[in-house]
């Protein structure tokens, strides 16, 4: 057992957990946060990303005590103040879903290729980029039309800052 | 997955001295291929000695006509990396190719090369570009350093920590990656050193891991072109037969991303 401290979604948590935990379960049965899916068990679906250090990572296919440390993010970190994120709000306007469980790896797996990218974003490449996350219900369609809203959204977003 | 015990080394002599100790140890590095297979109980480690967090295997250099890559080092770090962008394109793509986003966050160089999957990408730009791969006892030519499938020279408790790829005058890489795992079917490494000296690398085909193509070689020494290779089909004897692709689909694949990397280096 390893008492393993992270920043989760902005707060200070810390478990005792065996160093087999995965970082999921220790994010869903040590932290309560069920978010994160597992759809899989090949590391193969992307049902089950996150962001650690602020960078996308699948949850599933990493132990607990490597991210003892880190700082991590999780789909319930995004929002802020009852504030949907650009991207999440994105999802529902564009329909980017059916039964919803592939959703938040999806929604992680696109916020990271939107810092990476930014407004560069294109079909081409979201659909690329999207190799490691499996939707079985929405055929991509509206995932990708989702994404590239919420990129060009959030480019405009910081145009506007400027 | 059976019970292990974690330790982050500080050091690689620290790394090493952790393996010493352990009953059953083994490094992990990105764990992207390793913790899966002890998911599956097909590896079951007593200890398991983290080298990511080590900054002496990590970041990329350029070193008099060679650039040098910590075994640590992320496949996106490479990817994105100015320096392998502009000095080895082909390797910069490669690693930008390698699974998806989340695998090239956390997966290596280093752990890549040492697990040696046929299938796995790095392995033929390592023969292709003649480079030398570098341990906690010894350097040696990529060459020597590939023993075969799921193979290496590596010893009990030898650690990578480096590779070093000599700059090329071209090179490129194209893979036919399985459509579920990303994985190559069959990918092509083609380089041409400063030298003139032209190597064409297969992974993914062939049953002892990846192989060289001589006669695509010597027809690209005297004719860079993709018609110089269009005609040269490798033997289907000694290449992958699976589920995913027959050997002859293979052997016929090899031809095709071999004039692919050609016509893109
Ligand atoms: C969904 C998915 C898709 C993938 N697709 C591809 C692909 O398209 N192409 C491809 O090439 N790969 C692919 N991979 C594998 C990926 O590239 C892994 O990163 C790589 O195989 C292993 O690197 P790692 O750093 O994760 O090593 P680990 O899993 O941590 O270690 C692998 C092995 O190497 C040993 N090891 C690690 N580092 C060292 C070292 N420095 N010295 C000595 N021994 C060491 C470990 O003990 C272990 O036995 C994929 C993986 C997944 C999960």
């Amino acid at each position: 057992m390893t008492t393993v401290s992270m920043t989760l979604n902005g707060k200070k948590v810390s478990a005792n957990v065996e160093d087999r935990t995965l970082l999921v379960h220790y994010i869903r049965e040590a932290q309560n946060l069920t978010g994160t899916h597992v759809g899989c068990d090949t590391s193969q679906c992307g049902a089950c990303v996150v962001h650690v250090n602020g960078e996308a990572v699948k949850s599933c296919s990493m132990l607990a005590v490597q991210a003892n440390g880190a700082d991590v993010t999780t789909v319930e970190g995004l929002a802020s103040g009852g504030e949907l994120h650009p991207v999440q709000a994105a999802f529902r306007e564009h329909h980017g879903l059916q039964c919803g469980f592939c959703t938040p790896g999806m929604i992680m797996t696109a916020v990271d290729m939107i810092r990476r990218h930014g407004a560069n974003l294109d079909e081409k490449t979201i659909r690329h980029e999207l190799e490691g996350n499996i939707c079985r219900c929405t055929g991509y369609h509206n995932i990708v039309k989702a994404i590239k809203a919420a990129a060009d959204q959030m480019a405009a977003m910081k145009t506007a800052a400027e | 997955m059976y019970e292990t015990h974690y330790h982050r080394a500080a050091s690689v002599a620290d790394a090493a001295a952790q393996m010493e100790k352990a009953e059953d140890g083994k490094y992990l590095s990105g764990g992207q291929t390793l913790i899966p297979t002890m998911k599956q109980r097909l590896a079951a480690p007593s200890d398991l000695i983290d080298l990511r967090h080590i900054a002496d295997m990590k970041g990329i250099s350029e070193e008099g006509g060679a650039v040098k890559i910590g075994a640590a080092t992320s496949h996106n770090a490479v990817a994105t990396s100015p320096v392998v962008q502009r000095l080895i394109p082909g390797l910069a793509a490669l690693a930008g190719g390698i699974g998806d986003p989340a695998v090239r966050h956390m997966g290596t160089i280093g752990g890549s090369i040492s697990n040696n999957d046929p299938a796995a990408d790095y392995p033929s730009a390592l023969i292709a570009l003649g480079a030398t791969v570098t341990t906690n006892q010894r350097s040696l030519s990529a060459e020597d350093f590939f023993t075969g499938m799921f193979d290496t020279a590596l010893d009990e408790g030898e650690i990578v920590t480096s590779v070093s790829f000599p700059v090329p005058e071209k090179s490129a890489y194209s893979k036919y990656p399985n459509p579920a795992s990303r994985y190559a079917m069959a990918g092509v490494f083609v380089a041409k050193g400063k030298d003139g000296a032209v190597k064409v690398a297969v992974t993914g085909a062939g049953q002892n891991g990846v192989f060289r193509v001589e006669e695509m070689e010597s027809a690209l020494s005297s004719n860079w072109s993709s018609d110089a290779v269009a005609g040269i089909s490798v033997s289907a004897d000694d290449l992958l037969s699976d589920i995913h692709g027959s050997a002859e689909y293979r052997a016929n694949l090899v031809t095709v991303m071999a004039k692919r990397a050609v016509a893109a280096a």
